[in-house]
């Protein structure tokens, strides 16, 4: 024992104890956020339970079974409720019932001891709709333009196949009609108006000019009266169809099929068809909009608000990055000043992000922007065009707070090209700027790409600047469009870290949006994690490169 | 040798031209890449420059600057100003209402008669602090309530003021004295639901009436009902009486002597307390309410204004001297602000001196050089009309931000209502009168609180781990895990601060013993481990070799997690009577939040710990081989040469690293904001939770108004905040850059 101790085998076992704690709480963490992102796309077996009430009476119940959890039986005897003698853990399962205008609550807890008996009934199917979440029952049938159809099951749900393709095609030409005409109608109208206004302050509005705008105006509202028709007859055609439903109150229920988004039947699909499934609930949550306070449909507004305001940031971060890094590296004799620069490399860095946030609202929105909307935008006052959190702003808050890592990453680059090459250049009568130009920053390229894509990997995950610089939970639109200029770096937009903040923490219903902030937080770690490894790899490879050089 | 030159001559002047050209751009490249690269310093320096900026106009002083004055013939009975600053207005004893501009002087719009009958004259004059109201007590009892009124229109895009009068509760007066006796002294206040007078008729008895608003359900007009009564126990000199703006409590002044009446029973019979109110050896010489709470402002003879409010203990209310504030001449008048807390005194050596009272400043003295009759805040705040039996003056006040002082920000301050002095950040409310409670101190406690505990769980984990990667662990081997660690750093913060809210935070509270036995549990497992591991036969030991140790206490700590996971609540039911959570919040009476600092410290530790490690483990890598070759030769044991040496050696680098370490868990944000009540307490209980700058600054940020005081705070919240960073990490980087010039030398 005491040569153990001596030895110090007890230290050197509790050293390599916190290097295993360390790599648990990663790879766990990494693993959990995969598990429970990735599982929710999964379609669930849709049980159908008989259960007693507290009373006595029974009941049936039909759900997915969400979370299953031991509570002791200590607990339940003393809130009251009968457990058998003996009993030391009762389980519970969390489920899912859905029939969210029905019921209560969309979520109830079952003790398996109040179970009579639990099946799985293969007629059972869920619909995904539009609002109020999912709905689970037996369909009973299927009424096309009225006449109701009593077929097989299989028929019934034929029928409903093709109901909800027409639909599916409906809904889809009344969106494009809605964003792409109508929303540019709209745009070009709000513009109109910001003309006119323009011109009276201009003292410009002339009564030529003002029937030309008349003109323009009622051209427009003409068009937009046609297109609004469209719309009218195709949202017409979209309530045609209906389904009948017998919910687990074993009440029939009419569900529009306009309503609906898609039906499955998961206690028929196999693995094979499962795994379909998945993928395309998968694709649908990054490619759909979301759907009731974003706590359900997908995030790609999100995804796009994010990779729209990292590049937009990579564009100014890099040129300003990359001198500053070839000042100190190639530049700056040694002295105060060049230290001073180093000390406030490594400030910029370590200062909080939120307060770049701070200072991003007060001096780039306020200041920068409130100047640029009273000197050019006078005319849309007092709404604020640039005077307010917008993209622009965000990603020029987030340049500055990325600076550090493309400065270092460059650096780091240049220090490895060997000295011998920028010799040989200036030795042969190329200036110091051409050696630059021509030799090293080609060389560095990879280093700064690696810096880049680090200061793109910091910025997609940084949440609180954001918060006070631009970033929403619903934004109307995308900040790229077809209505000209194209890019709108004024407008606001979403982003998948406040997209986790917001429906993790601000949304009604946490238990319902909890899977999906998983989903969404695997989304962002794969972004980012990838992004950061090939930035490793980029390093390692140019590592590589350059000591063959040097060899 | 000649012909060279001559050669080397007739080449360069070929290529002059374009070399002038390649020189200028090279210089154009120096300059501008030297600019660029100080660019990042000047970027630093903006904004420490932004958010002073910001922040400089909370401390100023206030400033006041004499504008128009108007000549009149005797006192007002009151004055004021319209809400632009562009009218002014008071009322003459005979109960005329004069207007004149503010603006161009000597321009007078025409006068307004109050509905005075033959009979009745002025007697008296009752005013609150925060409207605009005033009410005349008259030689037949009756009062008449009047309102100032300014309206605004727009013609061909210019504005225009037209002043009036106008009687917000009926067009006649209302009868306060049954009797029909001329009211001598006058108490008004009045809001939205109902009004309050309270009147000394000349016969010395008190009638006090209090009318309610009610909509007619018929007219849809509001109605105003009440009736009058007589308080029969009064002093039987009385000197003045003052309605709290709450119109709960009467203060009945007689002599140095404060007679308090609580009006809110229905039978309010006799004071409920009398006490002495003057200044040690000086008598009272004047009385002001401050707008809002129920704040007493008592001016005396020595120059002492004490501000006084109900406070409670045990219990009981009673009114307590809270502060003082010193002028250097007795006390002839004081006023408040209509909104704030700021108050103006005049003494009787002509000086005017304003002070706000949270923030115990002093925020201006100026030399009026008259004796005052009369003087009110502008509605905005922003001005003083001051009243002498010659003139009215009007005054501009630069006065935007009287609540924020050191001493408010950093020490302990006795708000209204509070039983004591306290440190409290609340920085709105839905109350328009609302005191601001701007004290940084609980906020900056809530950071360095979930700093603690973060550094607590972080710094042990990071420094342990990057001894082993660094020293003992194989190099293969090492390749794979500090990368592997340092992904950590590259997650979100919003991720773990999601995980550490929606997943750590229940588990932690349905399973706190495992929580608990984990922290006991993983050491003692680790150390049997080792010394198992040492007393295994050589063969067995080679097979389990010490330097992959790491990897195979992977599977062993999995496991004894999940032990103590299943057995946390059988310890639960044992040692806890079943429930962890009750058990400490009732057997040990400690207070258990679900988001705590427990959470905050495992979470904010787990983004602190990469930080650390990495830097940590740069540091002990770099230590030079030949010493630790030369102390492994001396025979020295690898855990001694480790802690003489190698960690000695290696102990700057460690330090910068805990720094960098810090300096990030200070201010992280997104971990706090998620994983905590986000309530600024002040307590280091462990199951409680905390508000931190950043969060703060976070939640408040987005809501507050540009320019308001409230803003300014946040930016030096911000500012505090850049400051504590900034210093953590130039000291981390200073040592860092000494390091590597020590090793540069070894």
């Amino acid at each position: 024992m005491g040569n153990w101790y001596k030895s110090g085998s007890p230290w050197i076992w509790l050293t390599s104890g916190a290097v295993s704690i360390s790599l648990i709480a990663v790879l766990g963490l990494l693993g959990l956020i995969a598990w429970r992102g990735l599982t929710f796309f999964w379609p669930s077996q849709i049980w159908q339970f008989e259960v007693y009430n507290p009373d006595g009476s029974q009941q049936r119940v039909i759900g997915e079974i969400y979370e299953r959890d031991m509570i002791s039986a200590l607990q339940l005897r003393e809130s009251g409720v009968k457990v058998a003698a003996g009993v030391e853990e009762v389980e519970s399962l969390l489920i899912k019932t859905g029939n969210r205008e029905f019921v209560e609550l969309d979520f109830r807890w079952l003790l398996t001891s109040n179970i009579i008996s639990q099946t799985t009934p293969l007629d059972l199917a869920v619909f995904e709709r539009s609002k109020n979440g999912n709905f689970y029952g037996h369909i009973d049938s299927v009424i096309i333009d009225g006449v109701t159809f009593e077929g097989s099951q299989d028929e019934a749900r034929e029928q409903l196949a093709t109901a909800l393709a027409r639909v599916e095609d409906l809904a889809e030409q009344a969106d494009d009609l809605q964003q792409g005409d109508i929303g540019g109608i709209n745009y070009q109208l709000e513009r109109l108006r910001l003309r006119q206004r323009r011109a009276e302050l201009d003292q410009g509005l002339t009564p030529e000019l003002m029937t030309e705008f008349r003109n323009e105006k009622r051209q427009l509202s003409q068009e937009y009266q046609v297109f609004e028709q469209q719309l009218f007859k195709l949202r017409a055609q979209m309530i045609r169809d209906r389904v009948v439903v017998r919910d687990m109150r074993n009440v029939a229920v009419n569900i529009e099929v306009a309503d609906l988004l898609s039906v499955h039947y998961p206690n028929v699909m196999n693995v094979f068809d499962k795994t379909i499934y998945w993928l395309g609930a998968i694709a649908g949550f990054v490619s759909d909009d979301p759907r009731e306070a974003n706590t359900e449909g997908g995030v790609f507004p999100a995804i796009f608000g994010t990779i729209f305001m990292v590049m937009l940031m990579a564009v100014i971060v890099t040129p300003f990055g990359v001198i500053a890094a070839i000042y100190l590296h190639e530049y700056a004799k040694k002295g105060p000043i060049t230290k001073f620069v180093r000390i406030a490399v490594i400030n910029l860095a370590g200062v909080p992000s939120v307060v770049y946030g701070v200072f991003g609202l007060g001096f780039f929105v306020y200041v920068l922007g409130g100047s640029i909307d009273s000197l050019f935008y006078p005319e849309s006052s007092p709404a604020p065009v640039f005077g307010t959190p917008g993209v622009l702003w965000s990603a020029l808050t987030l340049a500055i707070l990325t600076l550090p890592v493309v400065i270092v990453s460059t650096e780091e680059g240049l220090s490895r090209i060997p000295i011998s090459l920028r010799q040989g250049s200036l030795a042969l009568g190329a200036t110091k700027a051409e050696t630059l130009w021509k030799i090293i920053i080609p060389m560095a390229s990879p280093a700064i790409m690696t810096g880049l894509i680090l200061a793109v990997a910091r910025a997609a995950g940084e949440v609180a600047p954001l918060m006070l610089v631009g970033v929403v939970k619903m934004a109307p639109t995308l900040p790229l469009d077809g209505n000209f200029p194209f890019f709108h770096v004024d407008r606001k937009f979403m982003h998948l870290g406040f997209h986790i903040y917001d429906v993790g923490f601000q949304s009604p219903n946490v238990e319902a949006a909890r899977p999906l902030v998983f989903a969404t937080s695997f989304l962002l770690v794969t972004v980012i994690i990838s992004l950061n490894i090939s930035a490793i790899g980029i390093r390692n490879h140019l590592r590589e490169k350059y000591r063959s050089l040097e060899g | 040798m000649t012909q060279s030159v001559v050669l080397n001559k007739s080449e360069t002047t070929t290529l002059t031209a374009s070399s002038k050209i390649r020189l200028a751009k090279d210089l154009i490249a120096q300059y501008s890449i030297t600019a660029g690269g100080l660019m990042v310093l000047m970027t630093l320096l903006m904004i420490f420059g932004y958010l002073l900026y910001v922040v400089e106009p909370v401390f100023r002083s206030a400033e006041i600057h004499s504008g128009d004055s108007h000549r009149i013939n005797s006192a007002p009975l009151a004055l004021g100003s319209d809400e632009l600053n562009e009218v002014g207005y008071f009322y003459n004893p005979q109960g005329q209402l004069n207007f004149y501009s503010l603006l161009e002087q000597q321009f007078n719009y025409p006068s307004i008669d109050l509905p005075l009958l033959s009979h009745q004259t002025i007697t008296s004059v009752g005013r609150p602090t925060d409207s605009d109201v005033v009410a005349f007590g008259l030689s037949d009892g009756q009062v008449i309530i009047s309102k100032p009124s300014f309206r605004l229109s727009f013609r061909t895009g210019i504005r225009t003021i037209t002043p009036t009068v106008s009687y917000p509760f009926s067009d006649e007066s209302v009868m306060l004295d049954p009797l029909g006796k001329p009211l001598d002294k006058l108490a008004f206040s009045v809001n939205d639901e109902q009004f309050s007078l309270v009147a000394l008729t000349n016969d010395l008895r008190v009638v006090i009436t209090r009318k309610v608003a009610s909509e007619n359900f018929m007219t849809e007009e509001i109605e105003w009902s009440g009736n009058t009564v007589q308080i029969v126990d009064v002093p039987a000199k009385i000197d003045q009486l003052i309605l709290t703006p709450s119109q709960r409590l009467l203060f009945i002044l007689s002599g140095n002597q404060l007679h308090i009446y609580d009006l809110s029973l229905d039978d309010i019979g006799s004071a409920r307390e009398i006490i002495d109110i003057n200044d040690n050896n000086a008598n009272v010489t004047a009385i002001g309410v401050l707008s809002g709470g129920s704040s007493l402002l008592v001016g005396n003879s020595n120059g002492v204004i004490s501000q006084w409010f109900e406070v409670k203990k045990q219990g009981i209310r009673t009114l307590t001297n809270i502060r003082k504030f010193k002028v250097k001449a007795s006390v002839t008048a004081i006023t408040a602000e209509p909104f704030r807390k700021t108050f103006a005194v005049t003494s009787a050596d002509g000086e005017l001196n304003l002070f706000h009272s949270t923030s115990e400043a002093s925020l201006l003295q100026y030399s009026l050089q008259r004796e005052v009759t009369n003087l009110r805040f502008s509605p905005r705040n922003n001005a003083l009309i001051i009243s002498d039996n010659q003139q009215v003056e009007f005054f501009t006040v630069e006065n935007e931000h009287p609540e924020v002082t050191w001493s408010a920000l950093w020490q302990e301050v006795w708000y209204e209502g509070y039983s004591e002095p306290d440190y409290v950040w609340q920085s709105t409310s839905a109350d328009d009168d609302f005191e601001p409670k701007l004290s940084l101190v609980p906020i900056s406690f809530g950071t360095i609180k979930a700093a603690f505990y973060a550094m607590l769980f972080a710094v042990p984990i990071a420094i342990a781990g990057a001894i082993y990667t660094a020293y003992f662990m194989p190099s293969g081997l090492r390749k794979v895990v500090k990368p592997t660690v340092e992904t950590m750093e590259a997650l979100p913060t919003v991720i773990l601060g999601f995980l550490a809210g929606l997943w750590l935070a229940p588990i932690v509270e349905t399973r706190l013993p495992f929580i608990m036995m984990m922290l006991l549990m993983l050491p003692l497992v680790i150390l049997l481990f080792s010394l198992i591991h040492y007393h295994l036969p050589i063969a067995l030991k080679q097979l389990f070799n010490e330097e992959l140790s790491s990897l195979l206490l992977i599977p062993l700590l999995l496991l004894t997690g999940w032990g103590c996971y299943e057995f946390s609540p059988i310890f639960e039911e044992v040692l806890m009577q079943g429930d962890a959570r009750q058990f400490i919040s009732n057997e040990l009476g400690i207070n258990f939040d679900q988001r705590n600092a427990l959470v905050v410290g495992i979470a904010m530790g787990f983004a602190v710990i990469p930080t650390i490690f990495s830097i940590t483990e740069d540091a002990i890598f770099s230590v030079p081989g030949h010493l630790t070759n030369g102390s492994l030769a001396l025979g020295a044991t690898r855990w001694q040469t480790l802690i003489g040496v190698v960690l000695l050696t290696a102990s700057p680098g460690i330090f910068s690293a805990v720094m960098m370490g810090l300096g990030r868990a200070v201010g992280e944000t997104m971990i706090v904001l998620m994983a905590t009540g986000n309530t600024p307490i002040m307590d280091w209980n462990i199951f409680e939770g905390m508000r931190t700058l950043s969060a703060n600054i976070a939640v408040e940020m987005p809501e507050s108004e540009v320019g308001s005081t409230h803003y300014r705070v946040l930016f030096l919240a911000a500012f505090v905040l850049f400051v504590f960073t900034f210093i953590f990490n130039t000291i981390a980087e200073l040592v860092r850059q000494n390091l590597r010039e020590k090793y540069g030398s070894l």
